[in-house]
């Protein structure tokens, strides 16, 4: 493994099935257990440095570290030397300074966890940058299909809103490139990105065409946030066409799954029958992301320092 | 030098154990594991206080050991006993030392642990590191009534204050040697062969 945890392309085949099988023995490490700790990471410290809202995400990081028994601080811009105009740079090295060995950062700039590993000597890990990528959760997705379906290698994934806007959606589509998924991309012409054409995946405008041969639905978040321009004409017809309800999961093969990286717009893109039915896998999503991110740190800071 | 150059320059050396000496050993240790478990149980316990006795194995060559004594004390008492495996890593006291490693299995019986008899099973009994390593595991899995140590091989040079209390062959090496342990479910052969560094 490399030292930091950009992008989704750090990873080879062998570096992402370690994260995988690493997640998976720390899962039965823990099965059934009063205490859901263990001592790996004593006297290490964890820097959750999130510069943009998270819940999950953050809460996720935090509960990772603390059951391998890092020191946690979170750090959120509001509020903070950030707010006093401090600059990225100079926030990293005062932490570094007090003795952080790993930052987890979530930013709005595409590329700021890049620029942050150019200047600290621990590890940076990528909770979300901008538009760019969220390699945690597409970890965490491939365990999820993992889980369910028993194998990644020839899974059809469809990936299905969003794209243009979706770190999510770029992190799962590299990740599943390299263990051997085939991606198939579904949105409105305007959500997807220039240069999609040199992706690997396939890209088609018909969610009811590709439904039928699916054996992972991964919904986008249609991210009201940036919406910012007239990317669909309205909310009802972006539903009408991209939107996962009773009737197109129906078509979906017997065992498929529908997956949703949260947080949901329930009625937009899924519907609610949809998100609560026993296909869906986004309570398991949540659940998988503490022993994920557990997983990578355990492998960015559990052996010795380079 | 290397387990490889070892065995090319010295193709005579005989094994510390053959795989008939390793079958016989693991007999042994099953008969004074039910002897023990009968001794220490409460009178009147059924299966001789078998039913107490869980054997877990440190991955990974304790692992296989632990099913073959669980295996062989079936075969003389007719009593199965619970088998499981503790992967003691991320309990390892030398994680900085050493590039990251890989998990292991961790593998316990549905009953638990608790108030039970446990005997740790491993290859090769040593710094005495690794049996910290598992007990702290243990004691975040449970509360044994008690623990007990069965050990393949004893080769000295302890740095822990902890002892076997089943050995299958005790051994006396120089630090500079190299035991090694090999089990059919994993290596394709039984053997145990003492290799490199003579007076070293």
């Amino acid at each position: 493994m490399k030292r930091h945890l950009l992008e989704a392309g750090d990873l080879d085949r062998d570096d992402a099935t370690l994260v995988l099988d690493t997640a998976a023995q720390i899962v039965s490490a823990l099965a059934g257990r009063e205490v859901k700790k263990l001592p790996t990471l004593r006297g290490r410290t964890v820097v959750n440095l999130f510069y943009d809202d998270s819940t999950r995400t953050r809460i996720s990081f935090e509960l990772a570290a603390k059951r391998l028994s890092a020191d946690v601080i979170n750090f959120s811009a509001k509020g903070s030397s950030v707010s006093k105009g401090e600059s990225l740079k100079d926030t990293a090295l005062t932490l570094e300074a007090m003795g952080s060995d790993a930052i987890v950062v979530r930013h709005s700039a595409s590329g700021a966890p890049h620029r942050l590993a150019q200047w600290v000597k621990g590890s940076v890990v990528n909770a979300g940058d901008g538009t760019h990528e969220h390699p945690t959760q597409a970890l965490l997705d491939a365990y999820t299909i993992r889980q369910r379906l028993g194998r990644l290698e020839g899974v059809r994934v469809a990936i299905v809103g969003d794209v243009l806007h979706s770190r999510v959606a770029r992190s799962n589509i590299w990740l599943l490139h390299t263990l051997g998924a085939e991606v198939t991309v579904i949105a409105p012409p305007t959500l997807l990105p220039v240069g999609v054409g040199s992706w690997p995946v396939t890209v088609s405008y018909d969610l009811d065409a590709v439904l039928p041969k699916a054996d992972v639905v991964m919904m986008l978040r249609v991210q009201a946030e940036r919406m910012n321009a007239s990317f669909f004409p309205s909310a009802r017809e972006y539903s009408r066409r991209y939107g996962l309800d009773g009737r197109r999961m129906g078509t979906l093969p017997a065992d498929a799954i529908v997956m949703h990286p949260g947080p949901m717009n329930r009625g937009m893109e899924i519907a609610a029958e949809v998100a609560d039915s026993a296909r869906s896998t986004i309570v398991d999503q949540v659940g998988n992301g503490v022993s994920v991110r557990m997983a990578v740190l355990y492998l960015l800071l559990g052996g010795a320092p380079e | 030098m290397t387990e490889s150059s070892a065995l090319f320059s010295e193709p005579a050396a005989a094994p510390l154990l053959t795989a008939d000496d390793v079958a016989r050993v693991v007999d042994r240790v099953a008969h004074q594991l039910i002897e023990r478990a009968a001794s220490s149980a409460a009178p009147g316990a059924p299966d001789g206080g078998l039913a107490d006795l869980v054997l877990v194995g440190i991955p990974t060559r304790g692992a296989p050991l632990a099913r073959r004594l669980a295996a062989r004390i079936e075969a003389f008492s007719g009593t199965a006993v619970d088998v499981g495996t503790v992967d003691i890593t991320l309990y390892r006291d030398d994680l900085r030392l050493r590039g990251v490693r890989a998990l292991e299995d961790t593998r316990l019986p549905e009953s638990g642990i608790d108030g039970r008899l446990v005997v740790l099973v491993d290859d090769v009994l040593f710094s005495g590191r690794s049996v910290r390593a598992a007990l702290d595991a243990l004691r975040d899995l449970g509360r044994p009534r008690s623990v007990q140590l069965a050990v393949l091989v004893d080769r000295g040079h302890r740095e822990l204050p902890i002892r076997a209390d089943y050995v299958g062959k005790n051994v006396p090496t120089s630090r500079g040697q190299s035991v090694k342990v090999k089990l059919a479910e994993i290596d394709g052969v039984d053997e145990v062969v003492l290799t490199g560094g003579e007076g070293a």
